[in-house]
């Protein structure tokens, strides 16, 4: 008996527990963002410097751009750092959303293998898509409805040519990008990915990928990020003011910097222009 | 493939260097598991026993529904859990969404069909005769439900277990309702898809080993008490 009665008592325990450390003081703000923001650890310096100037704890989910989209309908969050601009300025117009600013940027690149079979290295992004399409060379896609995915389309449509939706070497891997990354090495393939994932995925390969960038630079390629506060008329729910203060202070000039100067492998991910 | 001996490695260094993600993520999965393995029990014994134990029309049926539900995908569930617990949802107003709370009602849901599926089945092969010495004995219904349940407890213990198991380990549910939030949801689960999606497939490794680390603990107490009874 002695045994079920300690036994109860580690239960108690691990259950109330949280409970008890749940008096945190500190105001909380909860945000939906996407995975490369998460992934690549910005969110994590972001976070603890905004602790610091604002005294106020940033919470976030990272999911693709679609849910978090939904995310911030469904009034599950109070703000969203995302990046698909066209698809927010609908979430904006439909009432969702209010104060959209633009925070930073990277860009978007082609990786594929070094070998470059269709020939793509240095081309525009127009003349890539179309030498991968009649060359019915490999490509892998996201097709997860995220910030790349929707960039992808657009880029397809933007170079006047279908989604190659149903072709056998148009691979659709609904998964996030460095899975996608690593799917794309194994077979081969070409892709399209923010640069700063691709920077990561080189870190983690000791600096030799099999992968290896092949077309960028071009302004079609730009992606772009924006924070949108959720409306609180539509949300009644949501907390209005911390949300305002966090965009206040991720336009301003010191987080701006933060952002500028966040490196890996010694290079920038994203560059700030948030206009003042 | 040397990622694998690289997990191994860095689970030993997790585990006795006091990492402190590490260990937040093993807390919180203890929390919400054994919360959602304590609402299961509650629940669910008592309604396979009377799964088990009476004969009603419709039993079979119910049994057959019991079984299916037993293979409900877990992201499904999230999913469900997600519409009622989304502000905009009938429970939103309880602001369950992305709480520990929150991931042990779908776990809870999880879990339902394999104690009540598996406490029916340990019952229903009792014996006729210990039915009829337990009520020869004069048993009342409480002492009847007591003991049957006591004669049968290798059999609901093994549910509970295949129940613990596929709480510990599931995903979906984690990911959709809790959010996969550092420090506050963010199971060991949901951490080893975080770090297998960043590449780190070491770290993914070695907090799969941390995992199996625990269930082995939780087994080793249940055979314990399993041999003191």
């Amino acid at each position: 008996m002695k045994l079920f009665t300690i036994a109860g008592l580690c239960l108690c325990l691990t259950v109330l527990g949280p409970g008890l450390n749940l008096a945190a003081e500190e105001p909380v703000l909860m945000m939906a963002t996407t995975s490369s923001t998460d992934n690549t650890g910005l969110l994590d310096t972001l976070a603890s410097e905004f602790r610091k100037a604002a005294g106020i704890e940033l919470r976030w989910t990272a999911t693709g751009t679609g849910k978090a989209l939904r995310l911030g309908e469904n009034c599950d969050v109070d703000i969203l750092m995302v990046h698909a601009p066209a698809a927010e300025k609908e979430f904006v117009e439909a009432g969702y959303g209010i104060r959209r600013r633009e925070v930073m940027h990277n860009d978007f690149v082609i990786t594929g293998p070094e070998g470059d079979l269709a020939n793509i290295r240095g081309k525009s992004i127009r003349e890539a898509l179309t030498a991968l399409r009649t060359r019915s060379a490999l490509f892998v896609s996201r097709g997860d409805n995220s910030g790349t995915h929707k960039k992808e389309l657009f880029l397809w449509k933007a170079a006047g040519l279908t989604v190659p939706e149903k072709e056998s070497w148009y691979v659709q891997t609904g998964q996030g990008m460095l899975s996608t990354i690593h799917i794309a090495a194994e077979r081969q393939g070409y892709t399209l990915t923010d640069r700063g994932t691709y920077i990561k995925y080189e870190a983690t390969l000791q600096g030799n990928p099999p992968l290896t960038i092949l077309t960028d630079g071009d302004p079609a390629l730009m992606n772009q990020y924006s924070v949108i506060q959720i409306n609180p008329e539509h949300c009644a729910n949501v907390n209005a003011g911390l949300a305002r203060k966090f965009i206040e202070w991720i336009v301003g000039a010191d987080a701006q910097k933060l952002i500028g100067n966040f490196k890996l492998l010694g290079k920038p991910l994203f560059t700030p222009n948030a206009k003042p | 493939m040397d990622f694998l001996l690289d997990g191994l490695m860095q689970a030993a260094r997790l585990l006795t260097g006091g990492d402190a993600e590490t260990y937040s993520a093993i807390m919180i999965t203890l929390q919400v598991s054994t919360l959602s393995m304590l609402c299961s029990l509650l629940i669910g014994i008592p309604l396979g026993f009377s799964l088990g134990h009476f004969e009603f029309p419709g039993k079979r049926p119910l049994r057959t529904l019991v079984d299916t539900l037993m293979a409900l995908p877990t992201v499904f569930i999230g999913l469900l859990v997600y519409a009622f617990l989304t502000h905009r949802g009938p429970l939103g107003h309880f602001g369950l969404l992305f709480t520990l709370p929150g991931i042990a009602i779908g776990q809870t849901i999880l879990a339902l069909p394999i104690v009540i599926g598996l406490t029916a089945t340990a019952i229903e092969s009792l014996e006729e005769k210990t039915r009829v010495t337990l009520l020869s004995l004069g048993a009342n219904r409480r002492q009847l439900f007591l003991s049957s349940l006591w004669e049968a407890r290798h059999g609901v213990l093994s549910g509970a277990i295949a129940a613990y198991g596929r709480v510990m380990t599931e995903v979906g549910i984690s990911m959709m309702v809790g959010g996969n939030i550092k420090w506050q949801t963010r199971t060991i689960t949901t951490a080893i898809a975080l770090e297998t999606n960043k590449g780190q497939f070491g770290m993914g490794v070695a907090l799969g080993l941390v995992l199996l680390a625990i269930a082995f603990g939780v087994n080793l107490s249940v055979s314990f008490l399993r041999r003191k009874t």
